[in-house]
């Protein structure tokens, strides 16, 4: 009997949830919370914080909720796929709600049972974790969500963006959706995650299939084989052309350009060519791109914003 | 007599910032209610992650009516005055008094100011203290958020319990509202909880999984965390810090034991605490023999229906990757050796001003090479640590000869230890690039020193490398192992030369680089082995070696020449402050950035450290100064046992006479328009005597003096080369006892002869006697710094 299974209904290893399914979950429970189910932003970066969807839809006074799954590259955490929990592309699940609700907390936890975490079975802790991205210009006071020990939930009220005070405060969720997902099926490698839900021999897929060898390219790429005089050209032709369309009052184009630059930035130091004393520099240079591109969002908008949102202001 | 109950509900507190919210809490409870004349019979706080909890136990119902009188003006006065008394007073003018004063009928009012419901009291003092409430970072949220004045506090608040005996204590802040509803734990109780007040609050959040009591979870936690290590055989590793944070992080605590692979147990037992300890809030496990072992202790914040096995099952996970990153990174460290990662130090600056970490390496290995070939350090050891309390002995004193006891070959070993000094040093900072330390910031030198062992490097190398940023702190244990020694103190020598030569010294409260601590270091180090550091020629050194490091284009240009001119002008007046302005001149004709003065400016730090640190061991800092009053002390080991044979002499009863005598003659010189020496060129003055009165041969006098002048003057004459010779030889409680032996004569001088004769001659020559004995005590110390 316990071989039955209802036709077009995935199987699950040992009932527990599929990578997969986990994501279409947790698009449903935001959804029904009034979310708008968004799709990732189509270039590289390192975290779903990037998005615009975050960033520049954390300033001003217009309400804005929104979900999303972002990948994320960290080129230094590559290990050539050899290590069970580290790669230099995975998966945020990104969650803004601006105002945060009251609620926000009891939102999030409700989540966690969604894709089925029992909280009297996990021991699931809000720690300590004031977050900052000097890129950004940006921070925010918050936690780190433990669920038995590991961190699965970056949790952040937004006080500041781009250098401007975010008014109001946005809230702000960003699941590791790996690590939740080798939580829930009690696995010990990210590589050994069920996919889709199916057995092995009837087009069961595991995030190795699809992700290993991608880790064992990029890790080579990253580190040993990209060529940095092109990297470091690149940076520079894209900190110019954010320039370019900041003086063109674009915001949204230079915006990328900033993003960009960061990710050049990161290459760079995967491939151990900044060194410690160039690292600030770079740094102030792509925070200041980023706020930049804040900014001139802001001064675009302001107007209007001001209009509508009566006791708004810059 | 009432209690009053007040909770405040937030989201979770950060743990560290637990124990000051319940003190601010009390603080401004206290302040609020003394401002409206209520104090509280007893008060108790206490915090959870989710809330700050006060009892104030027996407070009034109200506060006392107050009844006060105002003189007004007298009766008949024009209805204008009476008038304005009466709005002032807030009375109506039947209600005004007439009274007699002194014969005048005058009006009064009677102001009854009645007492005032504490319940009101409380309910506008709530809300003024959450939004006063210090807390060392806060956030706004929510709708209201839409302007940067709405309110702060530390997470979001949530809710407000204030239930005075049973009656609500009604108040609203940021959109929360007062009320008898709070919850209970987050995940053990679903809905409110309704408190009746302070009676059934503990317990009824005890019913519902919280303890609200900080101590007791923290009894819980302890006691708990060593009862789950003793119960698997194993001994738990104390620790008070993670007691209070895991009690910090909790509401219903549960620790529980884990394990992990023991094949980790191969990365250094400081690496697994750290990593356990900061990464994961776990307590650390010993075995019997008292190795750490395999197995750790967590706190998980619920009575998980399975036990808690899901909850260890995921946090050995957790503690196994961590493990297993630090073990990538001890493994990968070890595929390049420590000279390797130090060629990375040139990419990283020390200070603009200074250089990169390996221009400060280079000086570093010079430096302690110089300090092993100078015999500075390596020689001295055979006197033992005696914490610098008794005056060295003079044989190991003398640098050129080493003891040939304790080192059979010394110009060999000297050249050993140089070698293996310098060594260290170039790989002392190497630990700086490796991933470990990289992680770990607090491992650094351990670390390296661990890697210099793995590549078989001579223990005295790896020993040095591990313990050269000692002593870091008071209770931190001071090196004494030479090589180590060497570089302890090139190091932190090199620093403070350095930003001292940047003019980066510390001022006031402010000291970006840690100059003090590194000052503090290099003191207990030399004091604790007797080490001899003469700190011009190390200033010297210093600066050669700054301007060596330094291109002419660069920001700091030190001119050779003027370099090597105060190279030999130091050496001849080293002695001497007035080189001082001698280097300020020389560096006036150049445009050196560098002030070379800075050596003396580090010196009078020195001292002030010295003082401060001394004053602890119960050194009297009056001494220190008349010790160093007499300037040109270089060699704070020598200062220092000046300075303690002077104060248990100025404590005899020799002493106490001495100085009275010493201080009666410097009031008659005063008196007697006769400048008192200034000891700050004592140095010269001793020896040569300028001046009027000491031209005077001593003994050729035109008169005959009386017994006890002469019995001073033979006294002064035995005196004065015994005190000098015991000098030389830094005797300091020979000099005191050569200086003793003038008490008597004084006493005897002062009671007998009249120093301010009527014959001119007699009065200069006695003066003259004077300005004898105040130099011959000048000799060991400056004794008018002496108080008392």
């Amino acid at each position: 009997m316990d071989n039955v299974q209802l036709a077009g209904k995935p199987a699950q290893k040992s009932g527990k949830m599929s990578f997969q399914d986990m994501i279409l979950t947790l698009h449903n429970y935001w959804s029904e919370q009034g979310c708008l189910i968004l799709q990732p932003y189509d270039m590289e970066m390192g975290a779903g914080t990037f998005h615009t969807a975050t960033t520049l839809r954390a300033l001003g006074p217009e309400p804005w909720n929104a979900a999303f799954v972002q990948p994320c590259r960290r080129p230094t955490d590559g290990r050539y796929g050899d290590n069970p929990m580290r790669l230099q592309h995975y998966y945020q699940y990104q969650v803004i709600l601006k105002p945060s609700p009251a609620n926000l907390q009891q939102l999030y936890l409700d989540s966690l049972s969604a894709i089925g975490i029992d909280p009297l079975l996990h021991d699931i802790r809000f720690v300590e974790d004031d977050w900052e991205s000097p890129t950004l210009g940006a921070w925010g006071l918050g936690w780190e969500v433990w669920c038995d020990g590991m961190e699965v939930t970056q949790f952040t009220y937004f006080q500041q963006m781009g250098g401007y005070d975010c008014k109001p405060v946005a809230g702000e969720l960003t699941y590791g959706l790996e690590r939740l997902a080798m939580y829930i099926q009690g696995v010990d490698s990210v590589y050994a995650l069920d996919f889709n839900g199916r057995p092995k021999g009837e087009g069961g897929v595991t995030y190795g299939d699809v992700f290993h060898e991608n880790e064992v390219q990029q890790s080579t790429w990253n580190f040993e084989v990209a060529n940095t005089d092109m990297l470091f050209d690149l940076f520079k032709k894209a900190t110019a052309e954010c320039e370019n369309c900041l003086e063109h009052k674009l915001p949204l184009p230079a915006y990328e350009q900033a993003v960009k630059a960061s990710h050049i930035f990161n290459l760079l130091q995967a491939r151990g060519v900044i060194s410690v004393a160039e690292r600030q520099a770079y740094m102030g240079r792509v925070r200041d791109l980023a706020k930049g591109a804040c900014e001139a969002w802001i001064d675009k908008n302001k107007e209007r914003w001001a209009s509508e949102y009566k006791g708004w202001s810059v | 007599m009432t209690d009053f109950l007040l909770e405040i509900l937030s989201e979770e507190i950060p743990a560290r910032m637990q124990a000051k919210a319940r003190t601010d809490l009390e603080k401004l409870f206290v302040t609020q209610l003394g401002d409206a004349g209520l104090k509280a019979e007893g008060i108790t706080v206490y915090s959870t992650p989710r809330r700050l909890a006060l009892i104030a136990k027996g407070l009034p119902a109200e506060t006392e009516a107050v009844s006060e009188e105002a003189k007004g003006p007298p009766e008949g006065a024009p209805d204008q005055a009476v008038d304005g008394f009466c709005r002032k007073n807030g009375v109506t003018r039947d209600q005004l008094e007439v009274r007699d004063v002194k014969g005048r009928p005058t009006y009064f009012a009677v102001i009854d100011t009645p007492g005032r419901a504490t319940t009101d009291v409380l309910a506008e003092a709530i809300p003024a203290i959450i939004k006063a409430f210090p807390w060392p970072k806060s956030q706004r949220w929510g709708d209201a958020s839409i302007t940067t004045e709405s309110l702060r506090w530390v997470r979001p608040l949530q809710g407000i319990v204030a239930i005075f005996g049973d009656e609500l204590v009604e108040c609203e802040i940021g959109g929360v509202a007062s009320g008898y509803d709070t919850v209970g734990h987050r995940f053990h109780h679903d809905g409110v909880i309704t408190i009746g007040g302070v009676d059934d609050y503990i317990e009824k959040l005890r019913a519902c999984h919280v303890i609200v009591d900080h101590e007791e979870r923290q009894d819980i936690v302890g006691a708990g965390a060593a009862k789950a290590a003793s119960d698997a055989g194993l001994a738990l590793v104390e620790d008070e810090g993670l007691v209070i944070e895991n009690a910090g992080l909790t509401e219903w605590p549960a620790p529980l034991l884990g394990r992990f692979d023991e094949a980790f147990l191969d990365v250094p037992e400081e690496v697994i605490q750290l990593t356990t300890r900061i990464n994961q809030k776990y307590f650390v496990v010993r075995d019997g023999t008292g190795k750490l072992t395999n197995a750790f202790v967590c706190t998980a914040n619920i009575d998980a229906h399975d036990g808690g096995k899901a909850i260890v099952a995921g946090n050995e996970k957790v503690l196994a990757a961590r493990l297993a990153d630090a073990k990538f990174f001890w493994d990968l460290d070890q595929k390049t050796t420590l000279e390797q990662h130090a060629e990375k130090l040139k990419d990283i600056v020390f200070h603009e001003k200074l250089g990169t970490v390996a221009d400060k390496v280079e000086r570093v290995a010079k430096l302690a090479r110089w300090l092993c070939e100078e015999g500075i350090v390596g020689n001295s050891f055979s006197l033992e640590g005696e914490g610098g309390a008794a005056a060295p002995d003079e044989g190991a004193l003398a640098k050129e000869t080493p003891h040939t006891l304790t080192q059979p070959s010394p110009s060999r070993e000297k050249a050993e230890l140089a070698d293996m000094a310098e060594q260290a040093a170039r790989l002392c900072k190497a630990d700086l690039v490796t991933e470990m330390v990289g992680e770990f910031p607090e491992l650094q030198g351990l670390m390296g020193g661990y890697y210099a062992e793995k590549e078989g490097l001579p223990a005295e190398v790896s020993d040095a490398i591990r313990d050269h940023y000692k002593p870091v702190g008071q209770g931190d244990e001071v090196p004494t192992a030479p090589v180590t020694v060497a570089v302890s103190l090139a190091d932190k020598l090199d620093t403070l030369a350095g930003f001292f030569a940047i003019d980066e010294k510390p001022t006031g409260s402010k000291d970006p680089f840690a100059l003090r601590r590194s000052a503090n270091a290099v003191i207990r180090t030399l004091v604790y082995s007797n080490i001899r550091l003469p700190m011009h020629s190390f200033a010297l050194n210093e600066a050669n070696m700054l301007c060596e490091h330094y291109p002419v284009e660069s920001e700091i240009i030190i001119v050779r020449d003027t370099l090597d001119r105060l190279g030999e002008f130091a050496e001849v007046q080293v002695q001497n402050r007035a080189a001082n302005y001698a280097l300020h001149e020389l560096r006036g004709e150049t445009d050196a950035p560098i002030d070379l003065g800075y050596m003396y400016v580090l010196l009078d730090f020195f001292a002030d450290r010295l003082k401060v640190q001394q004053r602890e061991a119960g050194v009297r800092h009056d001494l220190i100064d008349a010790v160093f009053a007499l300037g040109g002390e270089d060699d704070l080991v020598r200062l220092l046992a000046r300075v303690k044979a002077l104060q248990t002499f100025v404590e005899t009863e020799d002493g106490e006479n001495l100085l009275a005598g010493y201080k009666r003659a410097s009031n008659i010189l005063k008196k007697s328009s006769i400048p008192g020496e200034d000891p700050e060129s004592s140095a010269d003055a001793v020896q040569d005597g300028p001046g009027l009165l000491l031209s005077q041969e001593h003994g050729a006098l035109p008169y005959t003096p009386e017994p006890a002048e002469a019995e001073l003057t033979a006294a002064l004459d035995a005196a004065e080369p015994k005190a000098a010779t015991a000098i030389a030889a830094e005797d300091f409680a020979g000099a005191m006892a050569a200086l003793a032996s003038l008490r008597g004569p004084i006493d005897r001088f002062f009671d007998d002869v009249t120093v301010n004769d009527d014959d001119p001659a007699k009065r200069e020559a006695r003066l003259g006697l004077l300005v004898r004995v105040q130099n011959a005590v000048h000799s060991v110390a400056d004794f008018s710094k002496i108080e008392g």
